[in-house]
């Protein structure tokens, strides 16, 4: 096994639709619609997508957000602090399960 | 003409000539109102996406003879503009001559600057002399941000920049009422295409106000173009054939009929014409036949061939290089 994840794979996502094509059409019409120009602008659509791809670490989604928001004119400092929001949201997640803890330990604990 | 053809370009698969004719278009020119003078690869800068990979160790510049031979021809062709670019041109011993004889000449003169040949000590002269014959300066700044204008331009040159745009701003270029035109070009900082420009200006109109006080007239956004420094180091990082797959997908039919070549003649600092800056770049004579500006009676006419090549595709992307 050489690398679980290619890089040749990303321009072949159109290719899920292979044996399930009317599933892809829905689902790529509707990743067009919401990424499309709408309340919120495309570069600040970029920056999330970014942050998500962080968040849900798919290298495909960071190889592709890093080149749009670069294309949509976002900047390497704004690219890095989009990355620190999902950091920070990850962490803030983690922590605040901290009181599940809390609560379990309360209600065992004398 | 017969297009050149890179010795290794994998990716670009189609060839330029052969795309515009698959969409049924013609590169010929229309009414050629435009003067670009190339006054030499002199510069005080060493930009790494620079097509005519110019620098401070350049030694080709514009001599004075050449200077007044191309304003002689700005003036009995009709031009309607003038654009001086380089290198800096600022650094070209003679500048002043050539843009006062220009300015009499011919009713827009554009001189292109780097903001930082300009304010250098001994040059500040410059500025107040294209206020007082109102020259439009074009200015280049990749970014509102340091890290990528320095990578793309070299280290300090955002602070440099910034306090270049404010001297200019107080000398009136860029405020309203005052006809002084202060506009930005802006390319991006590496292997991807540029971003909308309306928007773009918009974000660095609130950006340098916001941080800086600095106000402009427009911005232009462009992809770069992959010759020289730029094509250099697409190869080294391994980005060339991606970049040039990028350009070619992004073939954009509606661009064409836009292409300054329709309407630019572009002059080197020894006299000789090419269709645009980057066929200078390249040695692309004009229509692929060599002229000396002195031996040009007139603008070259309306339906006469423009020259095409592999790096044409940089100006056809998207919303295309006007």
């Amino acid at each position: 096994m050489t690398s679980y994840y290619d890089s040749k794979d990303l321009p072949r996502f159109s290719e899920i639709g292979k044996d399930a094509p009317e599933l892809a059409k829905k689902f790529f019409e509707y990743y067009g619609a919401v990424m499309a120009e709408g309340e919120l602008t495309a570069r600040e659509k970029s920056l999330i997508a970014l942050a998500v791809a962080h968040a849900v670490q798919c290298p495909y989604c960071i190889d592709a957000y890093a080149k749009e928001c670069l294309e949509q004119g976002s900047n390497t400092a704004e690219m890095t602090e989009a990355v620190h929001v999902a950091a920070a949201i990850r962490g803030g997640a983690s922590l605040v399960h901290g009181l599940q803890m809390r609560n379990v330990v309360d209600k065992l604990s004398l | 003409m017969q297009e050149i053809q890179p010795a290794s370009c994998p990716s670009a698969g189609v060839g330029f000539a052969q795309t515009l004719a698959q969409h049924g278009l013609r590169l010929e020119r229309e009414q050629t109102h435009t003067l670009q003078i190339n006054t030499g690869l002199l510069c005080n800068q060493a930009c790494r996406h620079c097509h005519l990979e110019a620098g401070p160790s350049r030694k080709e510049i514009m001599n004075r003879e050449t200077m007044d031979q191309v304003a002689d021809y700005a003036a009995r062709g009709g031009f309607q503009t003038a654009d001086v670019t380089g290198g800096a041109p600022e650094m070209v011993p003679g500048i002043d001559h050539l843009l006062t004889r220009l300015a009499a000449a011919v009713p827009r003169v554009m001189l292109r600057s780097n903001l930082t040949a300009i304010t250098d000590s001994d040059r500040e002269h410059l500025g107040l002399l294209c206020r007082d014959l109102k020259i439009v300066l074009v200015c280049s700044l990749p970014a509102t941000h340091a890290s990528q204008t320095d990578a793309q331009r070299g280290s300090g040159v955002m602070d440099c920049s910034v306090s270049a745009l404010q001297w200019l701003n107080s000398l009136g270029y860029g405020q309203p009422g005052t006809g002084l035109e202060l506009n930005l070009v802006s390319n991006p900082a590496g292997a991807f295409m540029p971003p909308d420009q309306g928007r773009t200006e918009e974000r660095f109109r609130r950006d340098l106000q916001r941080k800086w006080g600095i106000v402009f007239n427009s911005l232009y956004t462009f992809a770069n173009v992959p010759l020289g420094r730029f094509r250099t180091w697409l190869e080294a990082s391994g980005n060339y054939e991606q970049y040039m797959a990028r350009l070619t997908e992004a073939f954009n039919p509606e661009a064409v009929t836009g292409l300054m070549c329709r309407n630019l003649v572009s002059v080197d600092w020894n006299g000789e014409l090419h269709d645009c800056d980057f066929h200078l770049a390249k040695g692309i004579p004009l229509g692929g036949i060599r002229h000396h500006v002195t031996k040009m009676d007139c603008p070259p006419i309306p339906g006469a061939t423009i020259a095409t090549a592999e790096h044409c595709y940089a100006c056809t992307a998207g919303a295309g290089f006007t």
